[in-house]
């Protein structure tokens, strides 16, 4: 499972130039398995910025290798070795998931390369484990769940009920929103991971008659929650809010069940920025869908690696790449575009409901700003300075 | 506790035991009849719901797309059969094991490759897209209802099927002592493929009856594999009354467990502590019930009559 793009039109036996720099990134996605489609919009992503750059990330000759983790921590381990050691590359960019970004952290950071998460962002690496090796562009975990917690809480809701898979990201996500919401909970129900019929817990929710819903049920899971709940009558009825359940990859099958729910998101595909426009036009166009944020964070770790690279002046001074990492001189998807002392953004998080494109698509639209920049809850704990 | 919301969990319990019957029903038979242990069976029930996401999508209409749906799946059964199973009948478990393991992966990636990884969209039928009032004002999904239907009358026509036809003779005897049928004079391979294409065309039944209310996805068959081995342990191999036994308790105990489980730990122990403790203890139930059941009844709760294994 691994492929190997020669980004630019480097022809056999068409060597480099002495004393040129080439750019070397492995790129790690969730590539098979259940949760592949999350996978296949970070990579999508990141390939539409490094073809905006034309092939040449921060102007060098730019070797993208892709990785399958296939979510699993032991294969990630030994593909980031493969990156590191045979491949040699500058930078491993992409991971998906939080527990194959915890298992390939150390590895990478204490190699001579950067890592770069186009989406996981767990607490550890944001707090007191933070590296000057590793950079974000997504946002920590929880802030979502906080984002929407406090929308819940300022839309005056009460009393809510609580559902997550029993699994840590999902106690992880309902401490987040706990953390902002300031009403009742009336009840937290943990189900089992990959779970797929929900009638249960539907059938308790109708009992307990809460004034909300919050979830986070990723993947395919989510898919059957919101078709479920939809199902039973309750959509109309009881406000289902969500994280990361609910997007542009579980919209194509949830359809009409899941129009009309509400998340938070530091991006959707309507934000009205010139960089966006250009993006989520030139993605539908070349891979025949709506993007979601997993490619417009991986598109966005693309165009940071491109300025950084050009304002270093390439790869060699590790150090000066890195100060050009920290002031992301690049025109973000999401508008503007600056990181905390622990490397991770501080972003306007925005209220975004599932609704329809011009055309039709189905898509998180933006309806308001919930945070205006979010930094993490964990920054305090990142001992870093710069 | 509340009576309406134990009823209500209870119909929820009756559908999933249901589903679960028309997966292990097929799964039992071919584990019974040819000693055969086929990892597979969820791949079947998930194409199933594949072809019926499929044809439903291109003929519009639900009832069109399941009676399209159910011959290719039976047909995608009878050619696995033909191509791999075939050949590992005498086989040793172990070696059945690896090559229906080779073709879950096989299939999984096959349908990932032609429909792509994004879960399919399968909008449940119009005439069945809305809530009945029950008893106590309580709603329930029609179409949950429809699935429990639907289930219950393909169960009374197997074991129709199983009890009173000469088919259902050679099915019996089949489980109860294969070899004794072949030296009576049964074309056995025959009855092989027959029972094989019925296992199949349920378990393409079950995937697409339950594809509206799940995700239709490659992996959706298989955590149900698991339930249904589970189902058929309990239930006695080979024995049709058996998997529905097994599979009515396996879904009522998990469905109770989930929704009532936790409330009770709380009653023990502090709420904080039970919110961890409940939902461990409920995903747990089933395997206990099995080992509860192997402790009493090795054999299950209904095997099929004089099995030698």
């Amino acid at each position: 499972m691994k492929r190997t793009v020669l980004a630019a039109a480097l022809m056999a036996g068409l060597a480099l130039p002495a004393g040129a720099q080439d750019l070397r990134i492995g790129l790690m996605s969730t590539l098979t398995g259940p949760q592949a489609v999350t996978g296949q919009h970070l990579r999508d992503g990141f390939m539409l910025g490094v073809e905006h750059a034309g092939g040449k990330l921060g102007g060098l000759e730019t070797k993208v290798t892709i990785v399958d983790d296939q979510l699993k921590p032991d294969v990630a381990v030994q593909e980031v070795e493969g990156l590191l050691k045979r491949d040699n590359v500058n930078i491993v960019a992409g991971v998906v998931y939080s527990n194959i970004l915890m298992a390939v952290y150390k590895p990478v950071v204490e190699s001579d390369a950067f890592l770069i998460s186009a989406n996981a962002g767990p607490a550890p690496v944001a707090g007191n484990r933070c590296s000057e090796n590793f950079f974000n562009t997504s946002w920590q975990n929880d802030q979502t769940h906080g984002a929407v917690g406090k929308h819940v809480s300022d839309s005056g809701i009460k009393k809510v009920f609580l559902l997550a898979p029993n699994y840590q990201a999902g106690k992880d996500g309902l401490t987040g929103f706990k953390r902002h919401f300031k009403g009742e909970v009336v009840d937290e129900v943990y189900t089992k991971l990959g779970q797929l019929d929900f009638s249960a817990e539907i059938a308790k929710i109708q009992s307990a008659k809460p004034d909300a819903v919050y979830t986070f049920m990723p993947g395919g899971m989510g898919v059957n929650l919101v078709k479920q709940y939809a199902q039973a009558g309750l959509k109309d009825k009881i406000p289902l809010f969500s994280a990361f359940t609910v997007d542009e990859t579980t919209l194509p099958a949830t359809e009409d069940a899941g129009l009309g729910l509400f998340s938070a998101s530091i991006w959707t595909p309507d934000l009205d920025n010139v960089a966006n426009k250009r993006f989520v036009e030139d993605f539908r166009k070349k891979n025949g869908y709506v993007p979601s944020y997993f490619a417009a964070q991986a598109y966005d770790a693309a165009r940071l690696i491109d300025a950084a690279v050009r304002q270093a002046g390439g790869v060699k001074d590790k150090a000066k790449l890195r100060a050009a990492l920290r002031q992301a001189k690049f025109d973000s998807v999401r508008g503007a575009f600056a990181f905390n002392k622990n490397h991770f953004p501080v972003s306007d998080f925005y209220l975004v409901e599932a609704a329809k494109l011009p055309d039709g698509a189905p898509a998180m639209l933006k309806r308001k700003l919930v945070f205006e920049k979010y930094a993490d809850d964990y920054a305090g704990e990142c001992p870093m300075k710069w | 506790m509340d009576p309406i919301l134990l009823a209500v969990q209870t119909l929820n319990g009756l559908q999933l035991g249901v589903l679960l019957f028309l997966v292990a029903a097929g799964l039992t038979l071919v584990f019974g009849i040819m000693d055969f242990i086929n990892l597979a069976h969820g791949v079947q029930y998930m194409i199933g719901a594949y072809f019926a996401a499929t044809f439903t999508a291109v003929t519009g209409s639900f009832l069109l797309g399941a009676a399209l749906a159910l011959p290719a799946a039976v047909l995608v059964g009878v050619a696995l059969e033909r191509v791999v199973f075939r050949h590992f009948y005498g086989r040793d478990h172990l070696d059945q094991v690896l090559a229906t393991f080779g073709v879950i992966f096989f299939l999984t990636e096959l349908v990932r490759v032609i429909w792509g990884p994004t879960p399919l969209s399968f909008p449940v039928p119009a005439w069945a897209s809305h809530s009945v009032t029950l008893f106590g004002g309580a709603t329930y999904p029609a179409y949950r209802l429809f699935i429990i239907g639907g289930g219950l009358a393909v169960a009374a026509g197997l074991y129709a099927l199983v009890a009173r036809t000469r088919f259902g003779m050679l099915v019996r005897a089949g489980a109860s002592n294969p070899r004794m049928l072949q030296a009576l004079g049964t074309d056995i391979k025959r009855l092989f493929l027959l029972v094989f294409a019925l296992g199949a065309m349920l378990a393409g039944f079950a995937g697409l009856m339950a594809g509206p209310i799940l995700s239709v996805e490659p992996s959706m068959g298989d955590n149900l594999l698991i339930l249904a081995f589970v189902v058929i342990v309990i239930g006695g191999l080979g024995s049709i009354q058996g998997a529905f036994l097994g599979a009515l308790l396996v879904g009522l105990v998990d469905t109770l467990g989930r929704s009532f489980l936790t409330d009770a730990v709380k009653l023990v122990l502090p709420a904080s502590a039970a919110v961890d403790v409940g939902p461990a203890l409920s995903s747990m139930l089933i395997y206990v019930l099995m080992a509860a059941v192997l402790i009493v009844s090795p054999t299950g709760l209904l095997p099929a009559k004089g099995a030698t294994r």
